[in-house]
């Protein structure tokens, strides 16, 4: 391990604020070993896992905020019920964000802005996904004759309701992992942008595979150390990730498109797929986790979210947040050691890597001078990501940061930076700072 | 191959072959695949001139002679227009049918060398694709088009007084079936792209693409020419087929219709609702019929002759050239003539919710301009505002808008009660009650809170403006903006400038005209402006006939039957009797006795009895319940009764009774070109038509007495004259015109 050779970036009057330690359940395909969990089982098990890494007394808490996507309606404010679940103390305060993809980010920049007020010390941030149940509902007007029927008074009234159903009503919604304001469901519009900056198929289905391979290495070599076993419920103990698969190029090319048919680039191979899981990191001021003896792993620096288009640059998040975030750490593309950029589909990832390599397109739709330029591979995501993973879209963004300090940590480097895009043309940007060995 | 070439034709091409380097169609080879692009340098929009056909002849026989060569893509390179058409100065120069209908032989026998070319032509289409350009595209044996909202398909033709002339009326019924093709031929409405799709008028769709690494509208083209030129692949590898697996619905219409007494049924049905809509003055939509019939009937040959023919005689009607004198006269007035203004209207206020207030609100934000809607109560805001949210929502019904943008829409529409705002206004439109003394009161009060350069427009229908100017500070910020009800649907917009109105102040209220889509006639001050001066005479007339016994209904059928789509006692009642009463005053003591006629009293006793037209559920007709049959309202009867007139049989026949309408319609509006009022008998044309309902197929009032002959149309008004007197006297500049016959005021 190199010392830091770089300046550090704290800054004067602001406090630091680090990252002790963050964990996740392993992220199963939805439908598998988690199928008969609620979702606040599994954010339990990822802050019962957080407590057991770090040895935190359970009372030294101040604060717990969580993310979540699709939500339970049982559990609306799902840290609240995980949190009591888990076993922290009751006098805990606990909230839930959402922000589609980027959920888990809020909730831990949230965290860093508790600390930074001076109203906490010690936040714990999550998040979790469970699309292997989702709520599916009754059609408006079903909903509306049930509601009307807790009002009826007298059985005629009752009965005239009830004969008011028609086959219509029975129809259920269910729900799309689409945006409301465009009505295009996102694997489309990532199969338009990968069109629209010319990524083809073939470029998508090897960044796909690299994603695979790249993953399946770090699970072999042990690097997911984030990863807790957990014991679900009337069933073995988990302890791996099942959506790792490398194939062969010759496979992945047999696949149909899914969204645009039949000329489209997008398959089920090159998405991410619906996952299970949940993640939790410990955050701190920098003197209290020294004062309770801790030895940090990272400290989390600038943010930045931004939002853009959503129908034409609905996933171009990373590509907007990147430089922005790089000119408020005054760094520059060339300092940064371990990029984790979120994987929502390869083609995204190619067009956001084509659309920071544009000048024109920097000049033209983000108002720059110049391009901020595409991270080099041999630094990027190089344990894996969401492709092949997972991506439990609430629990994604702690996965990214926790990777980020442990890659870090093993590959000697001093900054990192996470980026990612989110379901209503929003992004997100970190960047991450080793701490010193 | 080679006997395929040469019959292609190549006439028209004589000048430019060869030699000259190609200036509207180019073409490379990809991977076996010729990519043919068009695009017409010298046009926002490619046609099918005489120059672009010839280009394309001279292509279309280099790739058929090229065996490397194993299908073809057609693609224009110019973003939203395919092919909109064909190049109309090329029918309007030939002298005879007969050299127009060679022509389309000429475009015909190309298409059917493509439909039968050895190899596979798709188009790829984006943008505009009507007319002669869908009559291409449906020759390709493939067709592709992009979902964006600018490509639309359709055969305009008829709204020109033609019909699709190129093979269109022979492969539409073949292609979407007889009913769809009829819809189509026969109402020019514009198509879709994914309607299209399901009408199988094209095979496959492609998503219009955000910017990439060049602009959206060049990365689709690019993007539609890639999946086009996969597709020519697949055709010619035999992986892509190109019949449509039919449906049971499909298979069973197919069945029906091929049964020759379930054709004629056909072609009996829809001749008879053309009849009744047209009331047979519209000689296209027959010949379209005839045409169908003939190729499906007769077979392709005759069929073919039948259209090429049909169109050159079609071409020669003067309700074609009236119909392509109107396009024309559009386009010429959907451009500012005035310049570029100063300053963008950013913020727009109107004063008032009303119907008119409401409606130039709706179609303000619908362009993206921030719009306040004043009142002065809470109940006309809120039926003002639900207005503009029942206008957009039933866009969205209608799914030419989602409910997101109806949303973003509304976010521009600020409604209140109060001047808030007002000091960051550009343009202030008021839409209040028309009084003189009420519309002086708005002038004093909003100018005491609008900034220096914002513009004061008032919409009146009659009022002249330098009246309601003698209320301002500052004149040449004040301009008359006549609106049409409902505005959301009328295209018209008459623009109205003061001697002392400002250049700029024009500029700006045509830019803001256009922006909201409208069809816009800039005229001079006065009583009534262009368009009420016309129609007020033309209703005085009315209700004299109305007076002398002929029933509403019959006087409706008279005014449609002479063109005019609303009847004028329905056009009285939807105006508002109120308003028409107030207008035939009004202008009736500017203009004295040549606006009489009728009885102003028949007037006010109907609005005194509440008849003021549909708003108020009765005028003329009795409005409200469901039924199909409007119903005469008996109390208009009776008022009409005791205003008896009786009727001098001289000029009372039905088409004396037509003539005197028109008449004095076509003669005030040439004596406002006389006076002034009017710049040009385009613009006359455009605003009688538009606004007034004029009947298109004599294309405004100026066309049709240089087609009708001013001495012929002075004759009648002079016996006219005789009976009635001075309101038939005809204006100097139509005495000029009849007595020389070269004197026309249109080319």
């Amino acid at each position: 391990m190199s010392a830091p050779s770089k300046k550090t970036l704290a800054k004067p009057g602001v406090k630091n604020i680090v990252l002790v330690d963050g964990v996740r359940t392993p992220f199963l395909q939805s439908g598998t070993t988690y199928a008969d969990l609620m979702p606040h089982d599994l954010a339990r098990a990822a802050l019962q896992g957080l407590l057991n890494r770090t040895g935190l007394p359970k009372d030294a808490v101040d604060y717990i905020v969580y993310g979540t996507v699709i939500q339970e309606v049982k559990t609306s404010n799902v840290a609240r019920e995980a949190a009591l679940g888990a076993g922290f103390s009751d006098k805990t305060p606990a909230h839930t964000v959402t922000m589609a993809c980027i959920s888990s980010n809020q909730a831990m920049t949230t965290a860093v802005g508790l600390i930074a007020a001076g109203q906490c010390d010690a936040v714990v941030a999550g998040g979790v996904e469970f699309m292997s149940d989702v709520p599916i509902r009754h059609s408006r007007k079903m909903r509306k004759t049930m509601l009307s029927l807790n009002k009826a008074k007298t059985l005629g009234a009752r009965l005239s309701l009830l004969g008011s159903i028609r086959l219509a009503h029975l129809s259920p919604e269910l729900p799309a992992v689409a945006e409301f304001s465009t009505a295009e469901t996102m694997g489309h519009s990532a199969d338009r942008l990968a069109a629209a900056f010319g990524v083809s198929r073939l470029e998508q289905d090897e960044f796909a595979l690299r994603s695979h391979t790249l993953a399946k290495k770090a699970q072999d070599g042990g690097m997911l150390s984030d990863v807790i076993s957990f014991k679900v419920p009337g069933r073995d103990i988990v302890s791996k990730d099942n959506g790792i698969r490398p194939a062969t190029m010759e496979q992945l090319a047999k696949l149909k498109p899914a969204f645009i048919k039949p000329h489209g680039t997008v398959t089920a191979a090159n998405s991410s797929f619906l996952t299970d899981g949940a993640s939790a990191v410990l955050i701190m001021s920098e003197e209290k986790a020294l004062a309770m003896g801790y030895k940090p792993k990272a400290y989390l620096r600038d943010f930045v979210y931004v939002s853009q288009d959503p129908k034409d640059q609905l996933l171009l998040g990373p590509t907007y947040a990147t430089p922005k975030v790089l000119e408020k750490s005054g760094l520059t593309l060339n300092d940064i050691d371990v990029f984790e950029f979120h994987e929502a589909f390869a083609g995204q990832i190619m067009a956001n890597l084509k659309a920071m390599e544009s000048d024109w397109f920097a000049q033209t739709y983000m108002g720059r001078k110049t391009k901020v330029g595409a991270p080099p591979m041999e630094k990027f995501n190089t344990w894996g990501g969401s492709l092949s993973l997972g991506h439990p879209f609430a629990a994604t963004g702690c996965r990214l940061v926790t990777t980020v300090a442990h890659r870090l940590q093993k590959e000697g480097g001093q900054y990192g930076l996470v980026a990612a895009c989110a379901a209503g043309g929003q992004g997100h940007a970190m960047v991450i700072e080793a701490y010193p060995q | 191959m080679a006997s395929v070439r040469l019959l292609v034709t190549r006439s028209g091409c004589t000048a430019l072959k060869a030699i000259t380097a190609r200036t509207h169609v180019s073409y490379e080879v990809k991977d076996n695949v010729a990519v043919v692009r068009i695009n017409d340098p010298t046009s926002k929009v490619n046609t099918l001139g005489r120059h672009m056909q010839a280009e394309l002849v001279e292509v279309i026989n280099e790739i058929w002679g090229n065996s490397a060569v194993k299908s073809a893509v057609l693609i224009s390179s110019k973003p939203g227009s395919f092919i909109a058409g064909a190049d109309l100065n090329m029918f309007q120069a030939c002298k005879t049918a007969e050299e127009v209908s060679y022509l389309l032989q000429a475009g015909q026998k190309m298409f059917e060398q493509i439909e039968k070319s050895p190899i596979p032509f798709v188009a790829a289409i984006n943008g505009s694709c009507l007319g002669g350009g869908l009559e291409f595209a449906i020759a390709c044996q493939y067709r592709i088009a992009t979902k964006s909202k600018k490509t639309i398909l359709g055969t305009p033709e008829v709204m020109l007084g033609l019909l699709p002339g190129a093979g269109g009326t022979q492969r539409l019924p073949k292609m979407v079936g007889l009913p769809a093709a009829f819809d189509m031929m026969l109402t020019g409405r514009n198509i879709k792209a994914d309607k299209a799709k399901k009408m199988g008028l094209v095979h496959q769709l492609v998503e219009p693409l955000g910017p990439g690494l060049k602009s959206a509208e060049e990365r689709t083209i690019e993007y539609l020419e890639e999946v086009a030129v996969d597709f020519a692949k697949g055709l010619t590898g035999k992986k892509v087929t190109v019949e449509k697996k039919k449906g049971l619905m499909q298979k069973v219409q197919d069945f029906v219709m091929g049964l020759p007494p379930v054709r004629k049924q056909i072609y009996k049905t829809v001749h008879n609702k053309v009849m009744k809509q047209s009331k047979g003055l519209y000689p296209a939509p027959l010949k379209i019929i005839e045409c169908v019939q003939t190729g499906i009937e007769k077979g392709n040959a005759a069929g073919y002759l039948s259209e090429s023919e049909n169109f050159g005689k079609l071409a020669m009607t003067s309700v074609s050239r009236a119909l392509i004198g109107l396009f024309y006269g559009q386009v010429a007035c959907k451009k500012n003539h005035f310049g570029q203004p100063e300053r963008e209207v950013k913020k727009l206020a109107v004063l008032g919710a009303g119907l008119m207030g409401a409606g130039i609100a709706q179609v303000t934000i619908d362009k993206g301009v921030a719009t306040i809607l004043k009142d002065t109560t809470e109940e006309g805001l809120a039926r003002g505002q639900q207005q503009v949210y029942k206008g957009l929502n039933d866009k969205t019904k209608k799914k030419s808008l989602t409910t997101f943008e109806r949303d973003r829409i509304m976010s521009l529409l600020s409604g209140q009660l109060d001047y808030r705002g007002f000091e960051n206004a550009d343009m202030v439109i008021e839409a209040v009650f028309e009084d003189l003394s009420i519309k002086h009161k708005v002038v004093k009060e909003v100018e005491a809170v609008i900034p220096p350069h914002c513009i004061f427009a008032t919409n009146t229908s009659a009022l002249p403006i330098k009246d309601i100017a003698a209320a301002s500070k500052r004149p040449e910020k004040l301009i008359g903006m006549h609106y049409f009800s409902p505005v959301d649907k009328m295209q018209l917009l008459e623009i109205i400038t003061t001697s002392k109105t400002s250049k700029d102040t024009t500029a700006s209220a045509v830019a803001v005209g256009l922006k909201q889509g409208k069809v816009i006639i800039v005229v001079g001050d006065g009583p009534g402006f262009y368009t009420t001066r016309c129609l007020a005479p033309m209703l005085a007339e009315a209700v004299r006939a109305l007076q002398e016994g002929v029933g509403p209904k019959k006087l409706d059928s008279l005014t449609t039957g002479f063109g005019f789509p609303v009847g004028a006692a329905t056009l009285a009642d939807e105006v508002g009797i109120d308003v028409a009463a107030h207008v035939a005053e009004d202008l009736g003591k500017a203009f004295g006795t040549r606006f009489g006629g009728g009885n102003v009293e028949v007037l006010k006793m109907m609005v005194q009895k509440g008849f003021k037209g549909r708003k108020s559920g009765k005028g003329c007709y009795v409005y409200g319940a469901k039924s199909k049959e409007k119903k005469v309202n008996s109390g208009a009867e009776d008022i009409l009764k005791s205003f008896k007139l009786t009727a001098p049989p001289a000029v009372s026949a039905d088409e004396d009774i037509q003539y005197r309408l028109v008449s004095r319609f076509v003669n005030e509006a040439v004596l406002c070109l006389q006076e002034g009022i009017l710049p040009d008998p385009v613009q006359g044309d455009i605003g009688a038509v538009f606004g007034l309902g004029f009947p298109p197929c004599l294309g405004g009032p100026f066309r049709f007495v240089d087609s009708y002959g001013a001495d012929k149309l002075v004759q009648k008004m002079k016996h006219f004259e005789e009976a009635y007197g001075n309101q038939f006297t005809p204006c100097q500049l139509l005495l000029d015109h009849a007595k020389d016959s070269s004197k026309r005021f249109h080319k």
